[in-house]
């Protein structure tokens, strides 16, 4: 089984700019949102730069097995050899400089088990995060990630008793690997784009699931991710396998501090969805404006299986990301809800992909993307389905929503279908936040950022309600955030 | 005593200030007063309301609105609104995605002090207990804001925001000649029903048929820019009986005694 490469590159086709960007120095970000930072006092710290002695420096402590370090190593080559990807996106990717980037930092500690535990000072920064409210009701469901190490976890004694795997990366690959190696770097290869290749050569934290036959977990799990070490890149790796007949909800949430120069954030997640198992797996992502967040995520459906990415971009210096689902088994299901929100001075390339590689497969992307003030919003989506399939479904939305004359919107749908039994649909919009819309909530009394807010949350509140409760909550308040920085 | 006071108000649109639509127009609505205004097309009916309630499009050249002693023109329309000023659009925007019940929320919300969080509890409740008594099937509010409505649930959603934010003064912009009688009626019973001490109504209407139902205390006629003529409920029936000429008629030939004398 070896799924299509190359998953960052989707080809660009049918491009529609709909608006041009142009200076606007009206309107501007709310640069105190996310600004702070604490000082975190690192055990392990491997530097700036990235060369081979790095790689061995965090493959040793962690205690890797040789394999580990073979897969790094290699990894790191590719890396290299990789080309940037910058002549289709941006080329804004020029301007990370890999040498200033730190690719380890942790703090040396084991995963903690219960809150208490917790150091002071990283409850500190969650609570400045607005999570702790969702720690004390989800108690039970987090694994909350504090720079490359989880600080804290203790749901896997709870699902441990469904015979249920959850830990971080170096764990799972220490302790089990008869189960992980199997899948590992499987979904989603080294060499599928140059940031999959860094990712596999330096990766560090993450979340490794494994849901045996016929488990149905009932608590979605959770984890928190965020930077805050100036520079640091995050390299957090995620693989999760639901079993057959298994069902499992992932949800991941990250913010980050602002800082004066650029951060890298570089995940691989992959998802393996064996025969009638299902995953869904929920992102909320609130990146501080000077992030690049590069991130490749993909699933493998088998027969019967089930798997629906939900995603949420806010915030980054510029995010690249395109969920997919190879619809390997019969019947097999994929959904991309995708939500994107482009403020000033941010680029949100989002999309999804959809390979269809097996009979009666459906798959179904809404996207709906929101561009404020010269924010830019690219909607980039690869659909394929091949001429021996019989029976395949994809159906496709995508609304752009502008909330300034400057901002911009592009999408760039690549639906390929050959065949003809299979039904495709396809749908795009673009629309605006009108000045009569926005004096009409005025006259009511709102603010006009808190018009533009609402305006915003009823444009995605379709896709909202599919996120569980709380995280829809957080989601208002960070659209409200960034609305509030918006009005100039 | 509230009042909303008018002073000599000059109107134009913000393309094209040299060009007055409202030219020297003086009012004054205390509570509890029932004010209609009648005109031709094109008179700036719809602008003056408009403009009070601070819509961008439009600019006040000269002249001032004052509300209890305060001139709004320096405040940003959901100040005014939070003031006490309410505007029945004409043609009320569609907000997508929002629910009635959370938007009206929003606005409640809104005239909350800094912190203080809505009572949801109580909201509905009285939510509710007005939706009761404008008849409005409990089903309504869970409806996006005026999207795909008709004329009439668009009449509806407007009485029901403006019985729940209870304003001290309310412009009702009703000047479309093709409101259906159903559409009417609703305008019509809300208003009767909010009608009162504590509220001061600014009724803005092209034909007679609407004051059939609401009965004013006030009736003003306004012709290129300015009240011409005001008198009690009987002007809007003369009105009626004679037409929109008769005060041209009457303009011309005032206009021309000035100027023999």
């Amino acid at each position: 089984m070896q799924p299509p490469s190359d998953l960052l590159a989707a080809p660009e086709t049918e491009a529609a700019d709909t608006a041009t960007a142009v200076e606007n120095p009206t309107v501007g970000i709310d640069q105190s949102v996310g600004d702070f930072t604490y000082d975190v006092k690192y055990a392990f710290d491997a530097g700036s730069g990235l060369n081979e002695g790095v790689i061995r420096y965090i493959s040793d402590v962690k205690k890797e097995a040789s394999w580990i370090l073979d897969f790094r190593l290699k990894a790191y080559q590719t890396f290299l050899d990789k080309p940037m990807p910058t002549h289709w996106a941006t080329k804004d990717l020029e301007n990370i400089d890999f040498n200033k980037i730190r690719y380890y930092l942790s703090q040396g500690q084991k995963p903690k088990r219960t809150w208490d535990e917790v150091p002071d000072d990283i409850k500190r920064t969650f609570e400045r995060l607005g999570i702790p409210e969702q720690e004390r009701k989800f108690l039970a469901g987090v694994e909350a990630q504090f720079d490359s190490e989880a600080a804290y976890s203790n749901v896997k004694d709870i699902v441990a008793k469904q015979g249920v795997i959850f830990c971080n990366s170096t764990e799972a690959l220490r302790e089990h690997p008869e189960i992980f190696r199997k899948w590992f770097g499987k979904v989603i290869p080294t060499g599928d784009n140059k940031f999959s290749a860094l990712n596999s050569a330096v990766f560090s934290g993450g979340s490794f699931i494994y849901v045996p036959p016929g488990v149905k977990v009932a608590m979605p799990l959770q984890a928190y991710f965020r930077i805050n070490a100036e520079n640091f890149g995050q390299f957090e790796r995620t693989l999760i396998i639901a079993d057959e007949g298994a069902e499992v909800t992932y949800m991941e949430g990250c913010t980050a501090p602002k800082f004066s120069t650029s951060t890298l954030h570089s995940a691989v997640v992959e998802l393996v969805a064996l025969k009638g198992a299902k995953i869904q797996y929920i992102t909320v992502q609130n990146w501080a404006p000077n992030v690049f967040n590069l991130v490749t995520k993909r699933a493998i459906a088998m027969e019967d299986a089930e798997v629906k990415w939900i995603d949420c971009n806010i915030g980054s210096r510029l995010t690249m990301k395109y969920p997919g689902v190879i619809l390997k088994g019969k019947r097999a299901r994929g959904e991309v809800i995708s939500i994107a929100l482009a403020n000033d001075g941010q680029h949100q390339d989002t999309g999804a992909k959809m390979i269809h590689a097996a009979d009666d497969t459906t798959s179904v992307i809404v996207a709906k993307s929101i561009s404020v003030g010269q924010g830019r919003s690219t909607y980039r989506g690869v659909v394929h389905i091949p001429k021996h399939l019989k029976g395949c479904k994809n159906n496709t939305e995508c609304d752009a929503l502008l909330i300034n004359t400057n901002s911009r919107t592009d999408t760039y749908p690549a639906i390929v279908v050959r065949g003809d039994t299979h039904a495709v649909q396809h749908e795009a919009s673009v629309s605006k936040v009108s000045e009569d819309m926005i004096f009409y909530m005025q006259q009511r009394g709102l603010t006009e950022a808190q018009a533009m807010s609402l305006a915003v949350n009823g444009f995605v509140n379709d896709l909202v309600r599919q996120f569980p409760m709380e995280y829809s909550v957080e989601l208002k308040r960070l659209i409200d955030l960034e609305m509030e920085g918006s009005v100039g | 005593m509230p009042s909303l006071e008018i002073r000599d108000l000059f109107v134009a649109l913000a393309a094209t200030p040299d060009k007055p639509i409202v030219k020297g127009l003086n009012l004054t609505i205390r509570t509890g007063e029932v004010h209609a205004i009648m005109g031709p097309n094109g008179t700036g009916k719809s602008t003056l309301s408009k403009a009070i309630a601070g819509h961008p499009d439009y600019v006040i050249t000269s002249g001032d609105v004052i509300l209890d002693g305060k001139s709004i023109l320096e405040m940003e329309p959901d100040e005014r609104a939070r003031a006490g000023l309410f505007l029945a659009f004409q043609y009320p925007s569609e907000i997508p995605g929002v629910s009635i019940a959370n938007f009206v929320r929003a606005a409640v919300q809104a005239r909350l002090a800094e912190g203080e969080e809505l009572d949801a509890t109580a909201y509905y409740k009285r939510l509710y207990a007005k939706m009761d008594l404008l008849k409005i099937d409990r089903k309504f509010t869970s409806r996006s804001v005026n999207e795909g409505f008709s004329g009439g649930e668009k009449k509806r959603c407007e009485i029901l925001q403006m019985a729940m934010l209870e304003p001290t003064f309310s412009l009702m912009d009703e000047t479309d000649s093709g409101l259906d009688i159903d559409a009417l009626r609703i305008v019509a019973e809300g208003v009767n029903l909010m009608r009162g001490d504590k509220l001061g109504v600014l009724l803005i209407t092209h034909y007679q048929r609407l004051l059939d139902y609401i009965v004013p205390d006030f009736v003003h006629v306004m012709y290129d820019g300015r009240i011409v003529k005001s008198g009690d409920k009987s002007l809007a029936l003369e009105l009626e009986a004679k037409g929109y000429d008769w005060v041209k008629q009457e303009l011309a030939a005032s206009s021309a005694a000035v100027a023999n004398a």
